[in-house]
């Protein structure tokens, strides 16, 4: 094997496809969009681990937890909002609420979602907070990835990895309690006596949490996530991003060798220090930017301490860079939401918000099925009655039992009982009690006298308390053909 | 390609991804060597261990009498075994119930009412749809068991005695029994006679305005018919005797199939069913059978539903 071909061919390394990933160690930073980055960070933890603890009393016949995925009896409580499986309608429409709300955010303020609040940005940063805690701040982090193993090193790596294993238990443990009562579901979960999903569904997000948030970080956001391909697309001379004035900072550099004027950059390379995604933003609008700002942070810093104004990285929008380097004044950033594209997605996000409202209001709680029996479909009685039978689901939609009275609307004469009482009660109406949340079966027996055609017949459900509502059935009733 | 050199100097290196070949060459084809991963070749190796260990523990291995038994004596069919007791098992609790509740005492307990219908309806389809069909609705000389007109009674209590005792079941004391002449066969009646009494027939049930020969069979009947049909043709549960005057007909209202009736009578028969089914399965079918819209007899007439039983669907 040492023998080379006499061509010089061997031994050359394969050609690479990709470059080698480099290790990100982005240094701390203070500045306004540190500080909203932190404000926004606190806020979503605070959503995600608070909200399946608050309370929401429905009664004594519902769960009384506010936000509540509930799969077993196929209930989504979400407040004074109850959804019944049919209802998923309102689901789907709050997810195309969440699509078209981020096309909204990023047309009026570009990725703002990427930056601030998505799970992977948060879960990332609060990961690389621990990393600054335990290792120190960029160059003491570097420098201990080079080190040797050795136990101090050992020690401290277990020490960070704890912690990370700690942050993934939580987020995972968070989860599961979205699906079941939260207080008894963490008592059972800790004494072992919780359903087996609950124990994998932990496990499984506590490993993705760890490996994405604690390993992957930055390659999730440029090589995983379909959404910067979608927003890159979906970005115009209108949305805000983050530039590097290159106008204002080139050539750059500490000192001119030739004595030339030099631009506002110094070339300190804190912007690129920063980054969580490790891209240097003087290279121009790439896909690795979150637009996170934290190099906006680092840039004003160093600008305020050489005395020069700030914003030489800032969020601005194609446009207005074009107008800034012919020297005429920013527009101010409020009035850049306000174009079409932001109009026209506000618009379709209010349609469609306001639909759902509508469909809230004016859902019916109760409602009717019924299936008409066609095994015979209709029975002769021995006084030469007309027998049809069907089974009526009546439904009670609230959390408290509900008073409904069934009305028959068919053919002349016909008169309706039910399986729980005697013919002779037969009338054209009847009343129950439906308790709540209860999908209550009925088999409903319609007679009519001798002779009936067969014909329409409708059933209506009506709440007999304050709240009212009706809701009809639209069935048919079967007679003989007429013989003679 | 494969120069001579080689085969001395050892496999070549390929240019472009620059691992090395095995060495081997056919029709200008070389293979590179790129052996399995080792992961996928310990998974591979790990996956032979379990198969030996697969055919041990589970019968596995054919033999020419009988194969191997595997070491913990598992077959699918004593798996399925267990899981029919097990289902066997999870039924017992309702069975016991069932036995223990005298069946008009059923409407009392409306969970287990409706657990003995849903079983009866399993058991119907099972042993009662060749005769009652599939909806029970019946056909000729086969009651329909959805209307409201009974032979024998309609209550639980009487459709339950119907199916353990069957309807003229030889050996059974206590099955339902009744015998109606065969008026025309026999000579108690001559053919004008029998025309006569299903002319009255056919007037009582409304199905034909009154004339001289129902007039005529009116006086027959009263002779003839009466003991079992009754002074008003409304028939007897006693005796099975059917009511006359409805318009429900187990064998045909018309005039030929009530010439026929009366001429040669009929004597359908149902098996008993107490000998095949358990007592439970026969609570269960009456049940059922009383659910489909003639049961009679309700212990509580328009009783409410069980409005206030409020089900939780909370945790």
């Amino acid at each position: 094997m040492t023998n080379m071909d006499p061509k010089g061919l061997t031994r050359q390394p394969p050609k690479r496809l990709h470059a080698e990933t480099q290790a990100v160690y982005p240094r701390a930073v203070d500045g306004r969009f540190r500080r909203l980055k932190w404000a926004v960070m606190t806020f979503c933890l605070a959503v995600y681990y608070i909200t399946p603890w608050l309370r929401w009393h429905r009664g004594p016949y519902s769960p009384d937890q506010a936000v509540l995925i509930d799969l077993e009896h196929r209930r989504f409580y979400m407040f004074a909002i109850e959804i019944w499986p049919q209802e998923f309608y309102f689901v789907a429409g709050l997810l195309i609420m969440a699509g078209i709300g981020l096309f909204l955010v990023t047309s009026a303020v570009g990725r703002a979602w990427c930056g601030y609040a998505c799970p992977q940005t948060v879960w990332t940063d609060l990961f690389q907070h621990v990393d600054r805690l335990i290792d120190g701040d960029r160059n003491a982090q570097m420098k201990l990835a080079k080190a040797p193993w050795g136990p101090a090193k050992i020690a401290r790596r277990l020490g960070k990895w704890s912690i990370y294993l700690l942050i993934s238990i939580s987020t995972g443990g968070a989860w599961i309690f979205y699906f079941a009562d939260a207080p008894t579901l963490a008592r059972e979960f800790v004494t072992l006596q919780a359903p087996s999903i609950a124990y994998s569904t932990v496990f499984v997000l506590t490993v993705t949490t760890m490996w994405f948030g604690g390993f992957m970080r930055e390659q999730v956001c440029i090589y995983m996530c379909p959404w910067p391909r979608i927003q890159s697309a979906m970005l115009d001379e209108k949305s805000l991003l983050v530039t590097y004035k290159d106008w204002r900072g080139e050539p750059r550099g500490k000192k001119s060798p030739t004595g030339a004027p030099l631009g506002d950059c110094i070339d300190c390379g804190l912007c690129a220090a920063v980054c969580p995604t490790g891209i240097d933003i003087r290279e121009g609008p790439q896909i690795g930017c979150i637009t996170c700002a934290l190099c906006i942070d680092a840039c004003d810093g160093v600008m305020a301490k050489t005395g020069r104004p700030r914003g030489l990285i800032d969020y601005v929008t194609l446009e207005d860079a074009a107008r800034e380097i012919n020297g005429q004044s920013a527009t101010p950033h409020w009035k850049l939401i306000w174009h079409a594209r932001t109009l026209i997605y506000l618009g379709i996000w209010s349609a469609i918000g306001a639909a759902l409202l509508f469909a809230l209001g004016t859902r019916q709680h109760i409602s009717i099925a019924v299936s008409k029996d066609r095994n015979p479909p209709y029975m002769i009685l021995s006084s030469g009655e007309i027998r049809n039978a069907y089974a009526v689901r009546w439904k009670n939609m609230e959390a408290r039992p509900r008073k409904m009275q069934l009305v028959l609307d068919g053919p002349a004469g016909a008169r309706m009982w039910s399986e729980d009482m005697a013919k002779d009660m037969a009338a054209r109406d009847l009343t129950r009690i439906i308790p709540a949340d209860t999908t209550s079966p009925l088999r409903i027996y319609v007679t009519a006298p001798a002779g009936t055609h067969e014909g329409k017949l409708s059933f209506t459900l009506r709440a007999l308390d304050q709240d009212g509502g009706q809701v009809s059935y639209d069935t048919r009733f079967d007679a003989p053909e007429d013989e003679h | 390609m494969s120069a001579p050199e080689n085969e001395k100097t050892g496999p070549r290196i390929d240019e472009p991804t620059g691992t090395s070949t095995m060495g081997h060459e056919w029709d200008g084809i070389e293979e590179l060597n790129t052996p399995l991963p080792t992961w996928w070749l310990y998974t591979f190796y790990a996956c032979i261990v379990f198969a030996i260990g697969y055919c041990v523990v589970y019968p596995a291995i054919p033999g020419i009498k009988e194969g191997s038994h595997g070491t913990f004596g598992w077959t699918s069919r004593g798996q399925l075994a267990s899981e029919m007791d097990a289902a066997k098992a999870a039924r017992a609790p309702v069975l016991a119930a069932l036995d223990a509740t005298p069946i008009a005492d059923l409407p009392k307990n409306p969970e287990l009412l409706a657990k003995a219908v849903a079983g009866g309806k399993a058991a119907f389809k099972v042993n009662c749809v060749p005769c009652h069909g599939s909806g029970a609705a019946g056909s000729i000389g086969y009651p329909n068991l959805n209307d409201d007109d009974w032979l024998w009674g309609g209550t639980l209590t009487d459709i339950q005695t119907t199916l353990e005792h069957g309807i003229r079941q030889p050996g059974d004391d206590a099955t339902r029994t009744s015998m109606m002449p065969s008026f025309g066969r026999d000579g108690i009646l001559k053919p004008a006679d029998v025309q006569d009494v299903v002319s009255y027939v056919r007037q009582i049930s409304g199905q034909e305005p009154g004339n001289a020969s129902a007039q005529r069979g009116a006086a027959l009947f009263a002779a003839n018919c009466v003991a079992c049909h009754g002074a008003d043709g409304k028939g007897n549960r006693m005796f099975g005797a059917p009511n006359l005057t409805d318009k429900v007909w187990l064998y045909g209202g018309s005039r030929t199939a009530l010439t026929e009736t009366v001429t040669n009578a009929h004597a359908g028969v149902m098996p008993a069913w107490g000998n095949r089914l358990s007592p439970a399965t026969i609570k269960m079918l009456a049940a059922y059978v009383h659910s489909l819209g003639g049961g009679e007899a309700f212990a509580a007439p328009a009783a409410a539903p069980a409005a206030e039983t409020a089900t939780s669907t909370g945790q």
